[in-house]
C-alpha cells in the first residue's frame, strides 16, 4: 500500500469505506511539504489499518471547494466516507495520530 | 528539503546574531533567518546608551551586528519562518516553498510591534491566514484584502495579483475588525468596510504560537526554562520573544546562552 493521489475521480470510492487519513497540500506551500515525511511515517507504520491520500489543491481544485479547505495544510480523516476529523495547519505527529482514534 | 544545519536560527536581530556567532564559535552549522535589519526594534532606537562597548543609535549597532554575522560562516536565509515542527530527532523550519532541517532550533524573533485585530484569532484558517503563498491559489481569482507594509508585504501583494487576486491593500494600522460567520468575509478598517475571501495579515514575523505549535507560551511570550529551554525538544529561545526586559543586553546574553545550551543539546543526541 502507497499513499494515493486522490482525485475527484477515485476520491469517494477511496474515502468511502474505512479510515482514511486525506492531506490536503500544494507545491508552494513549505509548511505542507514538511509535514509530508510525517505523513509518510504514517502510512507504512500504519498500512492496513488506515488509507492515505494526498490531494493536491492547486490540480484538484473541486475537492479542495467541497471540503471546504481554506488554508493548507489540511488533514481530514474520513471513516466510512463521512468526515470524522479536520485539522488546519501543520500538526505535530502525535496530533494527527489522535485524530485518527 | 532545502538544506541541513546544526542549528537553525529564527530571527535575525541582537539575540539572533549572539545565538549564531556563538554557535559558529562552537563549529556549528548555522543558519539564520532573518528579515531586512531594518525591521528589527533596535533599529528603532534613537540611541543606546547602556550597552557596554558600544554606543550610538539603533541603526547604527544593528548594522554592526549584521556585518560581523555575514562575516561569519552563518548562513543567511533571506525570508519569514512560516512553521517550526519536530520532525523526530530533528527540526524542521518551513519558508516560503520550502524547508530546512536542523538539530536544534533558537527561535529569536523579537516581540510584534501590532496588537491583533478584532476577529483575528477567531478566523484564522477560515478566511485569514498569515501566509499569501501558502494559501494564496486558494482565492485564486477572487477578492482579497492584504495588512501589511514593507518589501515582504509588497512581494505579497504582487504575488496575489499575478494570480488574479482583486487586493484590496492597508497599512495594518488603526482600528480593524474582522466580520464573518463561519468564516471571515468582511473587513472593516478605521471604518471603510471591505467584502473579502480572505484577509492575508502579513506580519515581519509570526506570532510564537502560530509558529510553533504546541509551545508553552503566554499572550505572544515564549516560556523558557534555564538556558532558554522550551517545552519543546530541541527548540530554544532567547531575546524580547522571551520577554521583559525589552533591553539589548538581555537579548545578547540570552542568545549566547541558548546557543551553548542548544551546541550542548546536540552533544547528547
Amino acid at each position: 500500500m502507497a499513499i494515493m493521489h486522490l482525485t475527484k475521480d477515485n476520491f469517494d470510492s477511496v474515502t468511502s469505506s474505512g479510515l482514511v487519513l486525506v492531506d490536503f497540500w500544494a507545491t508552494w506551500c513549505g509548511p505542507c511539504r514538511m509535514v509530508a515525511p510525517i505523513i509518510d511515517q504514517l502510512e507504512e507504520e500504519y498500512a492496513g489499518k488506515i488509507k492515505v491520500g494526498k490531494v493536491n489543491v492547486d490540480e484538484q481544485g473541486e475537492l479542495a471547494a467541497r471540503f471546504g479547505v481554506m488554508s493548507i495544510p489540511t488533514l481530514i480523516v474520513f471513516k466510512n466516507g463521512e468526515v470524522a476529523a479536520k485539522t488546519v495547519g501543520v500538526q505535530p505527529k502525535q496530533a494527527v495520530l489522535d485524530m485518527l482514534k | 528539503m532545502s538544506a541541513n544545519f546544526d542549528i537553525l536560527i529564527v530571527g535575525g536581530g541582537p539575540a539572533g546574531i549572539s545565538a549564531a556567532l556563538t554557535a559558529v564559535n562552537r563549529g556549528k552549522t548555522v543558519g539564520v533567518i532573518a528579515n531586512p535589519p531594518e525591521t528589527s526594534k533596535l533599529y528603532l532606537a534613537e540611541s543606546v546608551t547602556n550597552y557596554p562597548g558600544m554606543e550610538g543609535s539603533g541603526a547604527e549597532i544593528m548594522q554592526k551586528m549584521r556585518s560581523q554575522l555575514e562575516n561569519s560562516s552563518a548562513a543567511i536565509i533571506p525570508g519569514k519562518a512560516l512553521s517550526v515542527m519536530s520532525l523526530g530527532k530533528t527540526v524542521g523550519v518551513a519558508v516560503g516553498n520550502d524547508f530546512y532541517e536542523a538539530r536544534s532550533v533558537i527561535i529569536a524573533t523579537g516581540i510584534s510591534r501590532r496588537p491583533l485585530c478584532e476577529g483575528e484569532t477567531k478566523f484564522l484558517g477560515r478566511g485569514v491566514s498569515y501566509c499569501a503563498t501558502c494559501d494564496g491559489m486558494l482565492y485564486k481569482g477572487k477578492k482579497v484584502a492584504v495588512l501589511g507594509e514593507g518589501e515582504e508585504a509588497e512581494k505579497d501583494i504582487a504575488f496575489l495579483r499575478d494570480i488574479g487576486c482583486e487586493v484590496s491593500v492597508f497599512s495594518g494600522r488603526g482600528k480593524i475588525e474582522i466580520l464573518g460567520d463561519k468564516k471571515a468575509d468582511t473587513l472593516v478598517v478605521n471604518g471603510e468596510t471591505v467584502k473579502t475571501d480572505c484577509i492575508f495579515i502579513l506580519k515581519e514575523t509570526l506570532s510564537a504560537e502560530s509558529l510553533v505549535n504546541g509551545i508553552e507560551s503566554e499572550r505572544g511570550i515564549i516560556k523558557v526554562g534555564r538556558s532558554g529551554k522550551t517545552n519543546i525538544n530541541g527548540v530554544f529561545a532567547a531575546g524580547d520573544c522571551t520577554g521583559a526586559p525589552y533591553q539589548l543586553a538581555k537579548a545578547v546574553g540570552e542568545g549566547n546562552i541558548a546557543a551553548l545550551a542548544a551546541v550542548d543539546y546536540i552533544s547528547k543526541l
